[in-house]
């Protein structure tokens, strides 16, 4: 499917030729997966102009840097692979095949192994990413979807959509070490900066639980409930916390919202309106814009985060799922 | 006929005799806003099993042969057995806490009285549960057979309006949607559309007239206006074209047709042939379904593509029902960390209960008549349009009432 607009592509031209092709740190740019149109969208970080539509295998969703940015992986759900982008190019210059539909994933902290939801398996894929080969899989509930490698790289968390369960897995071990039962349909995981609590969306429970990352329990469940709507319309899904912990930014789906969180007061401080179905989130480097990625308005809602308000929202491809900045 | 099949190769040797799950003391209700388990469940060896029984008719007119592979909208594309196999994989990590491991044993009886006696064999081994694939006549007097006694049926395929209402029972569970829901899911969708006129073909059936019933009802409960109803007959005799022909029955003004056909056969040959361009709808065109594999949202692909590699067909309404059930059991044992049959009942009744179908919205059982509560797919052949209950049909407690027997409505006594 070719869609790229012409016009797009002769403005960004200019800036393109201008880059240094070595310049791949802090392009500033917003990398944006759309499902149904299989494209990731870049946007220019300042201006929010589309930089560029870069093809990929069909469905992208999860997107992530490696640890130094040069490269972005994107998990194409019916493309069967993970394509790897080169983030100075911005196009797809490597591929790691044979992937049954593949969603959600981490790197390991030393970035040697890439761990991937194997969502029609019911298992956790440890990838070799020097051989781009799967290495091991590892048995856990059926549509395992988020994933979260601890950096303490013992511990990789994998939810269970359809067990409604966290398995704490040891990438060295055969099976999970704990099965911690949380909400219904966990979906995404974020760690407090200082590992001690892990956070995971519930999105038919309208909640977060809270985990106790050093006994694996939950001790405590978040619920959100933004005025005018009913439970089954609060979808939370994305997560992303702040460097200092303090902040947390929940997307809640269906009602159209993002939830920014007092994590140490626990409770929710206000609620921001953004497109439909907000889906995943990112914050830039200085944690001044939140991005979130929209899923049934196609477009990405563009967050003042000290004002707490939304500046503009970008159209980019059919269904975007996953957004990351690279600065 | 007896299959067993067991999951968990370890628990396998244990035979029925000591196979069904004690209950775990610290089983407990979750109390609101709390998870269910504050304490973490380690990787455990399952202690028991607690085995589902399986319950069909030998000779079903529904699955013939000859009828399925025509695919009437709605209708069965096989027995929905392996749904519940598809269920039991998927809730293999559910019994946990509670120490139990989950299997399913299919029966199958030539009428009642066989099945009556397979199922008091079944209970008294221990079996508490039952997924019943049975026409409404057989569940009623299965499930009446064992009022009273532990046990508990679901039922997976019997839509009859009736079961809920004067025919209630309170041994029994219904995940397959009645034919309240499903008419009200349709009319919501046409009155959403301001086509708010519709023109009735009804056939001579009983079924037929319980197909009416329901969206007659429903027309009224949503300011539908019925234009006029009207019968047809099967067949070409030039001298009943009044009543086979579907042009000369399709005369006046609507805007939409109605086809109340339980059988399929008419309705299917009635698109494209009515006297005005208008959309044939209901047993034919398009229906509000409990299941269509073409759902894209709300990890619906993965479901259907969990069934499609084990019965290598798609998944229509009565697999959906078949898999609820065996997944609401699961989610009630997992969240009651018990495998109590009182407990068990008390959670899928309480009003907290939150069950994933894969359509969204979570679903729950209607404590007025054990109604599943759930979203409805209005949908064509091969995609679907909307989802019920539509935007704006509004409900002061759970939108989902807004399709089926709300409590107001209820005459059910159990």
């Amino acid at each position: 499917m070719n869609r790229l607009p012409l016009l797009a592509v002769l403005a960004a031209l200019p800036f393109m030729l201008q880059t240094p092709m070595s310049f791949a740190k802090g392009t500033g740019y917003v990398f944006v997966s759309s499902e149904n149109d299989h494209i990731v969208t870049v946007l220019d970080g300042k201006t929010f102009a589309k930089v560029k539509d870069i093809k990929t295998a069909k469905r992208p969703r999860h997107l992530q840097f490696n640890p130094d940015k040069t490269l972005l992986y994107a998990a194409c759900g019916d493309g069967e692979s993970i394509d790897i982008i080169d983030v100075a190019k911005l196009e797809v210059t490597d591929q790691i095949e044979d992937i049954d539909d593949p969603e959600a994933f981490d790197l390991s902290p030393d970035n040697k192994n890439l761990y991937i939801s194997l969502e029609d398996e019911g298992a956790l894929g440890i990838i070799d990413l020097a051989s781009k080969k799967m290495t091991k899989t590892v048995e856990v509930g059926e549509e395992p979807e988020g994933v979260l490698a601890n950096p303490d790289g013992k511990t990789v968390y994998v939810t269970s959509e359809v067990a409604n369960m966290v398995h704490v897995v040891d990438p060295s071990a055969d099976e999970p070490k704990a099965n911690i039962v949380v909400g219904t349909r966990p979906r995404r995981l974020a760690l407090t900066p200082d590992g001690k609590e892990l956070w995971v969306t519930s999105e038919l429970d309208a909640s977060v639980s809270i985990i106790d990352v050093a006994t694996n329990t939950v001790k405590e469940k978040l619920s959100f409930a933004p005025e005018g709507f009913r439970k089954e319309d609060i979808t939370p899904v994305g997560l992303v916390m702040t460097k200092d912990g303090k902040t947390a930014f929940v997307t809640i789906g269906r009602a159209n919202r993002v939830a920014v969180v007092d994590v140490v007061g626990r409770k929710v401080e206000t609620y921001i309106l953004v497109g439909n179905r907000a889906w995943n989130a990112a914050l830039n480097k200085d944690e001044s814009l939140l991005f979130v990625a929209n899923g049934l308005s196609d477009d990405v809602s563009i967050i003042d985060v000290p004002a707490r308000k939304v500046l503009k929202s970008v159209p980019v491809g059919r269904v975007p799922y996953m957004v990351v900045v690279d600065d | 006929m007896i299959k067993q099949m067991v999951w968990m190769a370890l628990v396998a040797s244990l035979w029925l005799s000591t196979a069904y799950a004690e209950d775990k003391p610290a089983g407990i209700m979750a109390p609101q806003n709390l998870p269910a388990n504050t304490e973490a469940a380690p990787v455990q060896i399952a202690k028991s099993v607690l085995t589902f029984a399986y319950i069909e008719l030998t000779d079903d007119a529904r699955y013939d042969d000859k009828l399925m592979p025509k695919q009437f909208l709605g209708a069965p594309f096989g027995r929905p057995y392996p749904a519940a196999e598809v269920a039991l994989k998927e809730i293999k990590f559910h019994g946990e806490a509670a120490g139990v491991s989950f299997s399913l044993q299919q029966v199958s009886g030539k009428d009642s009285a066989d099945l009556i006696k397979q199922v008091g064999d079944l209970q008294a081994k221990g079996v508490k549960f039952v997924i019943a694939d049975l026409p409404a006549k057989e569940l009623v007097e299965v499930a009446q057979a064992f009022k009273g006694k532990e046990l508990i049926f679901f039922n997976i395929s019997a839509k009859d309006d009736a079961l809920r209402q004067a025919q209630c029972q309170d041994n029994v569970f219904h995940t397959i949607p009645n034919l309240a829901m499903q008419a009200d899911g349709l009319v919501q969708y046409l009155v959403a559309h301001k086509w708010r006129n519709a023109l009735v073909l009804q056939g001579s059936l009983p079924e037929d007239q319980l197909l009416l019933d329901a969206f007659s009802r429903a027309a009224k409960r949503y300011g539908l206006k019925i234009t006029d109803t009207r019968q047809f007959v099967l067949g070409s005799d030039p001298r009943e074209r009044e009543k086979n022909n579907i042009a000369l029955l399709t005369g006046g003004d609507y805007d939409v047709v109605y086809i109340a056909d339980s059988q399929g056969e008419f309705a299917r040959n009635a698109n494209y042939q009515t006297l005005l361009p208008r959309p044939v709808i209901g047993s034919e065109g398009l229906n509000a379904l409990a299941w269509s594999w073409a759902w894209e949202r709300h990890g619906a692909p993965q479901v259907e593509k969990r069934f499609v590699k084990q019965a290598d067909r798609h998944m229509s309404d009565v697999d959906w029902a078949a898999w609820m059930a065996v997944r609401s059991l699961g989610a009630a044992v997992q969240q009651t960390q018990s495998s109590d049959l009182a407990k068990i009942r008390d959670y899928l009744l309480a009003p907290i209960t939150s069950l994933d179908g894969a359509k969204g919205n979570p679903s729950s059982f209607r404590p007025w008549d054990h109604q599943l509560r759930q979203p409805l797919l209005v949908a064509t052949h091969n995609w679907v349009v909307e989802r019920a209950p539509l935007p704006g049909f509004l409900h002061q407690i759970n939108n989902l009432d807004t399709l089926g027997f709300d409590q107001p409505d209820s005459q059910c006594k159990f």
